[in-house]
Protein backbone atom coordinates (compact mmCIF):
# COMPACT_ATOMS: atom_id res chain seq x y z
CA UNK A 1 0.00 0.00 0.00
CA UNK A 2 3.04 2.23 0.18
CA UNK A 3 3.20 5.28 -1.99
CA UNK A 4 -0.48 5.99 -1.88
CA UNK A 5 -1.56 9.60 -1.78
CA UNK A 6 1.63 11.44 -2.52
CA UNK A 7 1.10 15.05 -1.54
CA UNK A 8 -0.49 16.85 -4.42
CA UNK A 9 0.95 20.20 -3.46
CA UNK A 10 4.06 21.10 -1.59
CA UNK A 11 3.28 22.53 1.83
CA UNK A 12 3.06 26.27 1.48
CA UNK A 13 4.14 28.81 4.05
CA UNK A 14 1.22 30.48 5.75
CA UNK A 15 2.61 33.98 6.24
CA UNK A 16 -0.31 35.54 8.05
CA UNK A 17 -0.94 32.97 10.77
CA UNK A 18 0.96 31.04 13.37
CA UNK A 19 -1.28 28.02 12.94
CA UNK A 20 -0.04 24.53 12.39
CA UNK A 21 0.59 24.14 8.67
CA UNK A 22 -2.32 22.49 6.90
CA UNK A 23 -0.08 19.63 5.83
CA UNK A 24 0.66 18.76 9.49
CA UNK A 25 -2.92 18.59 10.66
CA UNK A 26 -4.13 15.06 11.22
CA UNK A 27 -6.57 13.29 8.98
CA UNK A 28 -9.55 11.23 10.05
CA UNK A 29 -11.32 8.15 8.77
CA UNK A 30 -15.10 8.44 8.93
CA UNK A 31 -17.62 5.61 8.77
CA UNK A 32 -21.09 6.55 7.52
CA UNK A 33 -24.43 5.02 8.40
CA UNK A 34 -25.77 2.52 5.98
CA UNK A 35 -29.14 0.74 5.92
CA UNK A 36 -27.73 -2.71 5.16
CA UNK A 37 -24.80 -3.46 7.47
CA UNK A 38 -25.82 -5.31 10.63
CA UNK A 39 -25.05 -3.49 13.88
CA UNK A 40 -23.33 -6.55 15.31
CA UNK A 41 -21.22 -6.83 12.16
CA UNK A 42 -20.10 -3.18 12.29
CA UNK A 43 -19.12 -3.60 15.96
CA UNK A 44 -17.17 -6.74 15.13
CA UNK A 45 -15.32 -5.00 12.27
CA UNK A 46 -14.26 -2.13 14.55
CA UNK A 47 -12.92 -4.59 17.12
CA UNK A 48 -11.20 -6.66 14.48
CA UNK A 49 -9.56 -3.86 12.50
CA UNK A 50 -8.69 -1.40 15.23
CA UNK A 51 -8.36 -3.67 18.26
CA UNK A 52 -10.97 -1.59 20.08
CA UNK A 53 -12.67 -3.00 23.17
CA UNK A 54 -16.20 -4.27 22.75
CA UNK A 55 -17.49 -1.20 24.64
CA UNK A 56 -15.62 1.29 22.46
CA UNK A 57 -16.53 -0.52 19.24
CA UNK A 58 -20.19 -0.64 20.27
CA UNK A 59 -20.21 3.06 21.15
CA UNK A 60 -18.72 3.93 17.75
CA UNK A 61 -21.26 1.73 16.00
CA UNK A 62 -24.08 3.47 17.90
CA UNK A 63 -22.63 6.88 16.93
CA UNK A 64 -22.64 5.81 13.29
CA UNK A 65 -26.19 4.53 13.63
CA UNK A 66 -27.68 7.49 15.50
CA UNK A 67 -25.59 10.43 14.30
CA UNK A 68 -25.11 9.20 10.75
CA UNK A 69 -21.33 8.97 10.98
CA UNK A 70 -18.40 8.62 13.36
CA UNK A 71 -14.66 9.23 13.31
CA UNK A 72 -13.11 5.79 13.77
CA UNK A 73 -9.42 6.66 13.50
CA UNK A 74 -7.14 9.66 13.08
CA UNK A 75 -3.55 10.23 12.09
CA UNK A 76 -1.40 10.57 9.00
CA UNK A 77 -3.17 10.65 5.66
CA UNK A 78 -1.51 7.45 4.38
CA UNK A 79 -2.57 5.63 7.52
CA UNK A 80 -6.17 6.83 7.14
CA UNK A 81 -6.25 5.69 3.53
CA UNK A 82 -5.03 2.30 4.68
CA UNK A 83 -7.83 2.17 7.28
CA UNK A 84 -10.44 3.24 4.71
CA UNK A 85 -9.26 0.57 2.27
CA UNK A 86 -9.56 -2.07 5.02
CA UNK A 87 -13.04 -0.85 5.95
CA UNK A 88 -14.05 -1.04 2.28
CA UNK A 89 -12.85 -4.65 2.20
CA UNK A 90 -15.35 -5.32 5.01
CA UNK A 91 -18.08 -3.44 3.17
CA UNK A 92 -18.24 -0.42 5.46
CA UNK A 93 -18.79 2.98 3.89
CA UNK A 94 -15.63 4.88 4.84
CA UNK A 95 -14.21 8.22 3.72
CA UNK A 96 -11.12 10.22 4.64
CA UNK A 97 -10.90 13.91 5.37
CA UNK A 98 -8.77 16.47 7.12
CA UNK A 99 -9.80 16.84 10.75
CA UNK B 1 -27.83 -21.47 10.22
CA UNK B 2 -24.28 -21.67 11.51
CA UNK B 3 -23.13 -22.91 14.88
CA UNK B 4 -19.73 -23.56 16.34
CA UNK B 5 -18.51 -27.12 16.68
CA UNK B 6 -15.02 -27.30 18.24
CA UNK B 7 -12.90 -25.06 16.01
CA UNK B 8 -15.24 -25.21 13.02
CA UNK B 9 -18.33 -23.26 11.98
CA UNK B 10 -20.91 -25.64 10.68
CA UNK B 11 -24.23 -25.31 8.89
CA UNK B 12 -26.50 -27.65 6.97
CA UNK B 13 -28.06 -26.33 3.80
CA UNK B 14 -31.00 -27.62 1.82
CA UNK B 15 -30.55 -27.82 -1.91
CA UNK B 16 -32.55 -24.61 -2.42
CA UNK B 17 -30.26 -22.76 -0.03
CA UNK B 18 -27.17 -24.08 -1.80
CA UNK B 19 -28.60 -22.88 -5.12
CA UNK B 20 -29.33 -19.43 -3.71
CA UNK B 21 -25.87 -19.08 -2.17
CA UNK B 22 -24.19 -20.25 -5.36
CA UNK B 23 -26.27 -17.79 -7.37
CA UNK B 24 -25.56 -14.74 -5.20
CA UNK B 25 -21.84 -15.49 -4.91
CA UNK B 26 -21.61 -16.00 -8.67
CA UNK B 27 -23.43 -12.72 -9.24
CA UNK B 28 -20.98 -10.86 -7.00
CA UNK B 29 -18.05 -12.35 -8.94
CA UNK B 30 -19.73 -11.31 -12.20
CA UNK B 31 -20.22 -7.79 -10.93
CA UNK B 32 -16.53 -7.54 -10.04
CA UNK B 33 -15.22 -8.99 -13.28
CA UNK B 34 -17.06 -8.69 -16.61
CA UNK B 35 -19.73 -6.37 -15.26
CA UNK B 36 -17.40 -3.94 -13.45
CA UNK B 37 -18.64 -0.40 -13.98
CA UNK B 38 -18.12 2.55 -11.65
CA UNK B 39 -21.40 3.99 -12.92
CA UNK B 40 -23.30 1.08 -11.39
CA UNK B 41 -24.58 2.15 -7.95
CA UNK B 42 -23.74 -1.30 -6.57
CA UNK B 43 -20.10 -0.87 -7.59
CA UNK B 44 -20.27 2.63 -6.13
CA UNK B 45 -21.37 1.15 -2.81
CA UNK B 46 -18.77 -1.64 -2.75
CA UNK B 47 -16.00 0.78 -3.79
CA UNK B 48 -16.99 4.06 -2.10
CA UNK B 49 -15.44 7.39 -3.04
CA UNK B 50 -12.86 7.88 -0.31
CA UNK B 51 -12.82 11.66 -0.93
CA UNK B 52 -16.41 12.60 -1.86
CA UNK B 53 -15.35 16.18 -2.65
CA UNK B 54 -12.08 15.36 -4.40
CA UNK B 55 -12.36 13.31 -7.58
CA UNK B 56 -8.61 13.44 -8.24
CA UNK B 57 -7.87 12.21 -4.70
CA UNK B 58 -10.43 9.41 -5.07
CA UNK B 59 -8.94 8.42 -8.44
CA UNK B 60 -5.44 8.34 -6.93
CA UNK B 61 -6.65 6.20 -4.01
CA UNK B 62 -8.37 3.82 -6.42
CA UNK B 63 -5.24 3.52 -8.51
CA UNK B 64 -3.42 2.11 -5.49
CA UNK B 65 -6.16 0.14 -3.75
CA UNK B 66 -8.86 -0.92 -6.18
CA UNK B 67 -7.05 -3.89 -7.70
CA UNK B 68 -6.40 -5.45 -4.29
CA UNK B 69 -9.91 -4.69 -3.08
CA UNK B 70 -11.45 -6.26 -6.16
CA UNK B 71 -9.27 -9.37 -5.79
CA UNK B 72 -10.17 -9.65 -2.10
CA UNK B 73 -13.88 -9.42 -2.86
CA UNK B 74 -13.67 -11.98 -5.66
CA UNK B 75 -11.70 -14.32 -3.38
CA UNK B 76 -14.21 -14.05 -0.55
CA UNK B 77 -17.14 -14.75 -2.87
CA UNK B 78 -15.02 -17.67 -4.11
CA UNK B 79 -14.76 -18.92 -0.51
CA UNK B 80 -18.53 -19.38 -0.51
CA UNK B 81 -18.49 -21.24 -3.82
CA UNK B 82 -15.57 -23.44 -2.70
CA UNK B 83 -17.23 -24.53 0.55
CA UNK B 84 -20.68 -25.35 -0.82
CA UNK B 85 -21.58 -29.00 -1.37
CA UNK B 86 -20.71 -30.27 -4.85
CA UNK B 87 -23.38 -30.75 -7.42
CA UNK B 88 -27.04 -29.87 -7.18
CA UNK B 89 -27.55 -31.11 -3.65
CA UNK B 90 -27.87 -29.96 -0.08
CA UNK B 91 -25.30 -30.80 2.55
CA UNK B 92 -23.08 -29.62 5.33
CA UNK B 93 -20.64 -26.72 5.18
CA UNK B 94 -17.71 -26.69 7.60
CA UNK B 95 -15.57 -23.58 7.82
CA UNK B 96 -12.34 -22.85 9.66
CA UNK B 97 -11.95 -19.39 11.19
CA UNK B 98 -10.36 -17.90 8.08
CA UNK B 99 -13.05 -19.24 5.74
CA UNK B 100 -15.74 -18.12 8.20
CA UNK B 101 -14.46 -14.53 8.04
CA UNK B 102 -14.32 -14.68 4.25
CA UNK B 103 -17.94 -15.87 4.27
CA UNK B 104 -18.95 -13.02 6.58
CA UNK B 105 -17.43 -10.42 4.26
CA UNK B 106 -18.84 -12.10 1.15
CA UNK B 107 -22.34 -12.39 2.62
CA UNK B 108 -22.07 -8.71 3.49
CA UNK B 109 -21.04 -7.80 -0.08
CA UNK B 110 -23.97 -9.78 -1.46
CA UNK B 111 -26.36 -8.03 0.96
CA UNK B 112 -24.95 -4.62 0.05
CA UNK B 113 -25.43 -5.36 -3.64
CA UNK B 114 -28.99 -6.58 -3.11
CA UNK B 115 -29.73 -3.71 -0.72
CA UNK B 116 -28.88 -1.17 -3.42
CA UNK B 117 -30.96 -2.98 -6.07
CA UNK B 118 -33.92 -3.38 -3.68
CA UNK B 119 -33.59 0.24 -2.53
CA UNK B 120 -33.36 -0.73 1.12
CA UNK B 121 -33.37 2.45 3.23
CA UNK B 122 -32.84 3.21 6.88
CA UNK B 123 -36.06 2.22 8.54
CA UNK B 124 -37.14 -0.13 5.75
CA UNK B 125 -39.30 -2.81 7.37
CA UNK B 126 -38.45 -5.99 5.48
CA UNK B 127 -41.61 -7.75 6.62
CA UNK B 128 -43.76 -4.92 5.29
CA UNK B 129 -41.81 -4.74 2.04
CA UNK B 130 -42.31 -8.44 1.57
CA UNK B 131 -46.05 -8.25 2.36
CA UNK B 132 -46.44 -5.41 -0.15
CA UNK B 133 -44.51 -7.28 -2.80
CA UNK B 134 -46.55 -10.45 -2.24
CA UNK B 135 -49.79 -8.44 -2.42
CA UNK B 136 -48.68 -6.90 -5.72
CA UNK B 137 -47.46 -10.11 -7.33
CA UNK B 138 -46.52 -13.20 -5.31
CA UNK B 139 -44.56 -14.59 -8.24
CA UNK B 140 -42.51 -11.44 -8.78
CA UNK B 141 -38.76 -11.31 -8.74
CA UNK B 142 -38.97 -8.71 -5.96
CA UNK B 143 -40.59 -11.25 -3.63
CA UNK B 144 -37.78 -13.69 -4.34
CA UNK B 145 -35.04 -11.05 -3.99
CA UNK B 146 -36.43 -9.72 -0.70
CA UNK B 147 -36.65 -13.25 0.69
CA UNK B 148 -33.06 -13.95 -0.32
CA UNK B 149 -31.91 -10.64 1.18
CA UNK B 150 -33.60 -11.47 4.49
CA UNK B 151 -32.21 -15.00 4.43
CA UNK B 152 -28.63 -13.75 3.87
CA UNK B 153 -29.02 -11.40 6.84
CA UNK B 154 -30.06 -14.25 9.14
CA UNK B 155 -27.24 -16.41 7.83
CA UNK B 156 -24.64 -13.69 8.29
CA UNK B 157 -25.88 -12.98 11.81
CA UNK B 158 -25.77 -16.66 12.76
CA UNK B 159 -22.18 -16.96 11.52
CA UNK B 160 -21.17 -13.78 13.33
CA UNK B 161 -22.74 -15.01 16.58
CA UNK B 162 -20.95 -18.34 16.22
CA UNK B 163 -17.65 -16.50 15.70
CA UNK B 164 -18.13 -14.15 18.65
CA UNK B 165 -19.26 -16.84 21.13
Amino acid sequence: MGGMAAPQVAPVETPDTEEVPVSDRPWVTIVWDDPVNLMTYVTWVFQKLFGYSREKAEQLMLDVHHKGKAVVSSGARERMEHDAAQLHAYGLWATVERS
Amino acid sequence: MFRRRADRYVASFAVDEVRVLRKVATEVVGLLTDGFDHGDPVVGRLFPEVYPDDDAGTAEFRRYTEGDLKTAKIDQAGAILAALPDGDAGGEVRLDAEAAEAWLRALNDARLAMGVRLEIKDGTDLGEELDDAVATDPASSRVFQLSVYAYLGYLQESLLNALID
